[in-house]
């Protein structure tokens, strides 16, 4: 009960923010219409398919969540940067309960997110299947990752810092090694293997198959995802707990 | 009965002792003021009182509660408003007030009432549907204490309710603190210093960590052998007495 009341107010602190709006679904929105305008000039004779659309919502989607880390990292750092904390801190507020009011509420919002990604992919020539619905729930632990992540960046960093961590960072990490925008492959060498060990690239896989039907193989690259998620969720919450016990 | 009572209560950040051996008692429904100047400790003692931070050696107890050993305990009678005035910038007062109610454990329909009934009380009805981040800084100040104030505490602490407050403003709250007296225990800070003398049934001054004298505003000026309570606080808290 009084995690979701808490919870209820970290939804509406975060969806009242412009800036969720504009870099939660407009910016996504508007990579997609780019990309796929660059692929609709590209020749069809060049067999190149990163962009085409079915390789390219799977991207854009994990793109965009990482935006779902800035959200958290945000309201996590502000809350523990103002005099809001000691509020909450003087409460009857357990750890458990901040951590889970923290990650409940940005869970809905990432599915939202993603939901409006692949509804926009209509219009640039997605076809309905089933598997888009599995590509959704693919979409749950990568969400948990990255808002684990949210949550490890506003544990440690202040809020001015967060913005330039995850804003900026983060949300390029995730897009150079993801494979979205270049073949990894082409790539090669160090590069290639940075991005395998961590976790976005198998994001964007696991979607990828999940959309074409190669259901087999999606749980190897999930798997990946699902490891990080729970790992730093770990470390998160001992920090967050560490941090409360720590001298304000 | 003793609604609060310190025992040696320290707190040293690396060599800086910022409180030293505290030893102060308030009573059930009194009024306790903490009054020094700047950098004096009261803050820190505040924070240690509402478990926020834990002290160095000492102890206090909350209505018989430790704050060490049942800090759960203590959390749930007393309610602290911050020296910063502190709101969910992007709630608005209602949600703030029925934000507060909620974690305290009031259930959805008790939460409305008691936000109606503080918000009448505070006089916020005009601006009840505003966000928080659109108010006013005296506002702020006033809704950050209503919210200390829904959660029915049996101790609540204000250090410096009055803080930015206009004149008009600050009247009105005092009147409203006024009105709590005898029924739960407040312990504040302030450094106006007719108010504290006006209204409080006991007062502390501290000066550099220590408690330099406690009692009521006439025995505080007895002490320092004059009439006129500033000039007692000057005296006192500059260690000429
Ligand atoms: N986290 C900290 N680390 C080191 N020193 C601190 C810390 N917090 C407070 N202090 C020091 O403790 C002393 C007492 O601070 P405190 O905030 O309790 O004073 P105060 O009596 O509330 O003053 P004011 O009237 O200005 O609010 C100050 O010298 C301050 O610099
Ligand atoms: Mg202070």
């Amino acid at each position: 009960m009084r995690t979701l009341v808490f919870a209820s107010r970290n939804l509406k602190e975060i969806t009242r923010d412009i800036f969720t709006l504009i870099f939660g679904i407009l910016f996504p929105l508007v990579l997609l219409v780019l990309l796929s305008a660059i692929n609709s000039s590209i020749p069809k004779e060049a067999t190149m398919k990163l962009f085409e659309i079915e390789n390219l919502v799977p991207g854009i989607a994990v793109f965009g969540l990482s935006f779902i880390s800035l959200f958290t990292a945000t309201i996590v750092s502000k809350d523990r940067c103002t005099s809001f904390i000691l509020r909450l801190f003087t409460s009857p507020l357990k750890p458990s309960q901040y951590i889970a009011g923290y990650t409940l509420p940005l869970v809905p919002v990432a599915l939202l997110q993603t939901i409006v990604c692949y509804i926009a992919s209509f219009i640039f020539g997605l076809e309905w299947s089933a598997n888009i619905l599995l590509a959704l729930v693919v979409t749950i632990p990568v969400s948990v990752l990255f808002i684990a992540l949210g949550l490890l960046c506003g544990t440690i960093f202040n809020d001015k810092a967060v913005g330039g961590v995850c804003g900026a960072l983060l949300t390029n990490l995730s897009a150079w090694l993801s494979g979205t925008w270049f073949d990894l492959e082409l790539v090669g060498g160090a590069f290639e293997k940075a991005a395998d060990l961590l976790p976005f690239v198998h994001a964007v896989n696991a979607g990828r198959y999940a959309l074409s039907g190669e259901y087999s193989l999606i749980m190897s690259e999930l798997l990946w995802v699902i490891g990080y998620a729970f790992v730093i969720l770990v470390i998160a919450v001992i920090l967050f707990n560490y941090k409360m016990k720590q001298d304000k | 009965m003793i609604a609060i009572r310190t025992e040696k209560l320290t707190k040293k950040y690396k060599d800086k002792t910022v409180v030293r051996d505290l030893d102060l008692s308030v009573n059930e429904g009194e009024m306790y003021a903490l009054l020094g100047v700047n950098g004096a400790g009261k803050s820190t003692t505040i924070k240690m009182l509402s478990c926020l931070i834990r002290p160095t050696s000492g102890d206090a107890k909350l209505m018989g509660n430790s704050i060490i050993g049942d800090s759960t305990k203590v959390k749930q009678i007393i309610s602290v408003s911050p020296q910063e005035t502190s709101v969910a910038q992007n709630l608005t007062v209602k949600e703030n007030l029925e934000f507060i109610a909620g974690i305290f454990g009031f259930d959805k329909a008790s939460a409305k009432e008691k936000t109606q009934q503080i918000i009448a009380r505070f006089d916020m009805k005009e601006i009840e549907n505003s966000r928080a981040k659109n108010l006013s800084g005296g506002w702020q100040r006033r809704l950050s204490i209503a919210m200390a104030l829904i959660s029915e505490p049996k101790i609540i602490f204000l250090d410096e309710p009055t803080l930015g407050l206009d004149v008009l403003a600050r009247r009105d709250l005092w009147k409203q603190i006024e009105k709590l007296k005898g029924k739960i225990t407040i312990v504040l800070t302030t450094h106006y210093l007719e108010e504290a003398e006006a209204l409080s049934d006991s007062i502390g001054i501290m000066a550099d960590g220590v408690l330099k004298a406690q009692g009521t505003a006439d025995e505080l000026k007895a002490l320092a052998k004059t009439d006129n309570f500033e000039e007692a606080f000057v005296r006192i808290a500059g260690d000429e007495v």
